[in-house]
């Protein structure tokens, strides 16, 4: 479903400054698949998700989403096939706009925009219904502006954006990161519903290890620009924290318990 | 005194439409766009040139809207297109247009006197030009205010909104957000100039130093508008723009009744521009609270 081949992604290149964030990363990934990435702070994980929604063009390589090589389509045409929540809860929603209008402007992901009436009357029970489902009450007060929600609020509906037209490849970069471990734990379980219903194909990028383990059936591990590790099947079910750092320990020689957010 | 309050409200119908178009690009956009000081002036002088030169007065209107589109165009590309800063794109046409109305002009002003306006039909029934001036203001604002409420509720008047608002999530939409940007651009613009031909003509020449610091008098329309008749709907606040435009003159008319030179205009204009956009920064200084609230 999502083939990420031999992609080369430097900043700056040709200058002092230049940055490498990614080397010669190859990464295919089947229909329904469901991979968690970790890995240290500047291993790359964002620039990945990065160059496959299109936010940076590749140096080198390609990628293709169902078979189509999207290597050159600019950001908004790419969105057709992708779903995407950000780090930043504003990043994915519109503050000064309604959540139905948010919804609204989702469900046209890809589709041609018109003069048509931005929302209609049906679309509105569809909404109400999927936000029923989130069960944080945001169903009957679909009209105020989303600048009024918490982080978790805002990125629950910004997940049910990035799903409610399902999309090819589902893209998460430490969605769950800024909110509070109670909330992050809420917002979690509330992807692993949505992947499941709509059996997407899903890149999601933690610094949890035991997130990292606990969801998704693929881990990857990410180092200096290269994945260091690719575990699925039974081998992932099987893995421990304790497995992971050792496993960690030997790529970068670092101590990576010393973080301790990826213990959180 | 009277008079003083019917000239203020004609001349601020006309000027409601320039805030309207500052309106979708400094609230709508988020961007702060220059290139109104030049389609303002275009507007007057395409008009101007258009009349004298015997074309129908609601034709050379039309024509003064198309040119500040125009204008509107070439700042979006600069701005998408060649990625110049959004504010640089504004200037550079504007300083560009000010060639360009003196070309259309032919001179640095052109009077209109005696001439056929746009108002002229409304007189021919025994109107005076002050009330021709707000019969016509109000039904074209009217009109606009409509259109408008109704363009921003389609599907790309949406995508124009979330283009100012978010642009990260809009591109994450498949919204292409140059496209987006142009267009309200052009719209802008656009309506910009079309005022500025409906000013030509009720006050009888255009002028190409008229854009000079009409920005700010369209900022000082839309924050007065908004502080004393905003609203959260999107109808209520456009027409907070036009109550916010007509008060703005009725202030100024009020001001030079009372002996304020004019020279002193723009001064005025500005200071209370600048208080009005630091409001939010003065009332968290006053605010005893103040060392506890991060923002
Ligand atoms: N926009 C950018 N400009 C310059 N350097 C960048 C940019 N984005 C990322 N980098 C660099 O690329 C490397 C990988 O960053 P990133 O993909 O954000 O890492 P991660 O998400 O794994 O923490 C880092 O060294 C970072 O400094
Ligand atoms: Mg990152």
């Amino acid at each position: 479903m999502l083939l990420v081949k031999d992609v080369c992604k430097s900043f700056f290149p040709g200058t002092i400054n230049e940055k490498i964030a990614l080397k010669d990363v190859t990464v295919e990934m089947q229909e329904g698949e469901f991979v968690t990435l970790i890995g240290g702070n500047g291993a790359g994980k964002s620039t990945l998700l990065n160059c496959v929604a299109g936010v940076y063009g590749v140096n080198r390589g390609s990628v293709y989403v169902d078979d189509i090589d999207v290597t050159r389509l600019p950001e908004h045409k790419r969105a057709a096939v992708l779903g995407r929540v950000f780090q930043d809860p504003m990043m994915g929603t519109a503050a000064n706009m309604g959540i139905e209008e948010n919804l609204a402007l989702a469900y046209r992901r890809g589709e041609k925009r018109g003069l048509r009436w931005g929302i209609t009357r049906k679309e509105r029970e569809l909404y109400r219904r999927h936000l029923e489902r989130l069960e944080l009450g945001l169903e009957d007060r679909m009209d105020i502006k989303v600048g009024l929600l918490s982080g978790g609020q805002r990125q629950a509906l910004t997940l049910l954006m990035a799903t409610l037209k399902k999309p090819k490849v589902l893209l998460l970069d430490e969605h769950t990161a800024a909110l509070d471990p109670k909330t992050a734990q809420r917002v979690l379980e509330i992807t692993q519903q949505l992947v499941e219903e709509n059996n997407l194909t899903t890149m999601m990028v933690t610094h949890n290890m035991r997130d990292a383990i606990k969801y998704g059936n693929r881990l990857i591990m990410m180092h200096e620009g290269q994945i260091v590790l690719d575990i699925n099947g039974e081998e992932k079910k099987k893995l421990t924290v304790e497995d992971l750092l050792r496993r960690f320990g030997q790529v970068s020689g670092e101590e990576f318990a010393n973080d301790r957010a990826l213990l959180s | 005194m009277l008079d003083i309050i019917t000239g203020a409200i004609s001349l601020g119908l006309l000027w409601a439409v320039m805030t309207i178009g500052v309106f979708i690009t400094y609230r709508i956009l988020n961007i702060a766009d220059l290139t109104v000081e030049g389609s303002i002036a275009m507007g007057a002088a395409i008009a101007a040139q258009g009349i004298t030169m015997g074309l129908n007065p609601f034709l050379a209107t039309a024509l003064a809207l198309a040119g500040g589109m125009a204008a509107g165009l070439i700042t979006g590309l600069l701005h998408t297109q060649l990625k110049i800063p959004a504010l640089l794109s504004g200037i550079l046409t504007m300083i560009a247009l000010w060639s360009v109305n003196l070309r259309i002009m032919g001179k640095a002003n052109i009077s209109l006197l005696r001439m056929n306006t746009v108002y002229t039909f409304l007189e021919s029934f025994g109107m005076d030009k002050t009330y021709a001036i707000i019969v016509l203001g109000l039904l074209l604002v009217l009109a606009l205010v409509s259109l408008l409420y109704w363009f921003f509720g389609t599907e790309i008047g949406s995508a124009i909104r979330v283009t100012g608002n978010n642009p990260h999530m809009a591109r994450a939409l498949g919204i292409n957000t140059n496209t987006t940007l142009i267009l309200g651009l052009i719209i802008s613009n656009g309506l910009v100039a079309f005022s500025g031909a409906l000013i030509a003509q009720s006050q009888s020449y255009a002028d190409v130093q008229m854009g000079t610091g009409s920005i700010v008098i369209g900022l000082a329309s839309v924050i007065i508008g908004e502080v004393l008749f905003g609203r959260q709907h999107f109808f209520g606040r456009l027409t907070a723009l036009v109550l916010g435009a007509v008060t703005y003159r009725i202030i100024i008319a009020l001001v030079l009744k009372l002996g304020m030179p004019a020279n002193d205009l723009k001064l005025f204009t500005a200071i209370t521009v600048a208080i009005a956009l630091s409001l939010p920064v003065i009332k968290q200084y006053l605010n005893p609270h103040r060392f506890r609230e991060v923002e």
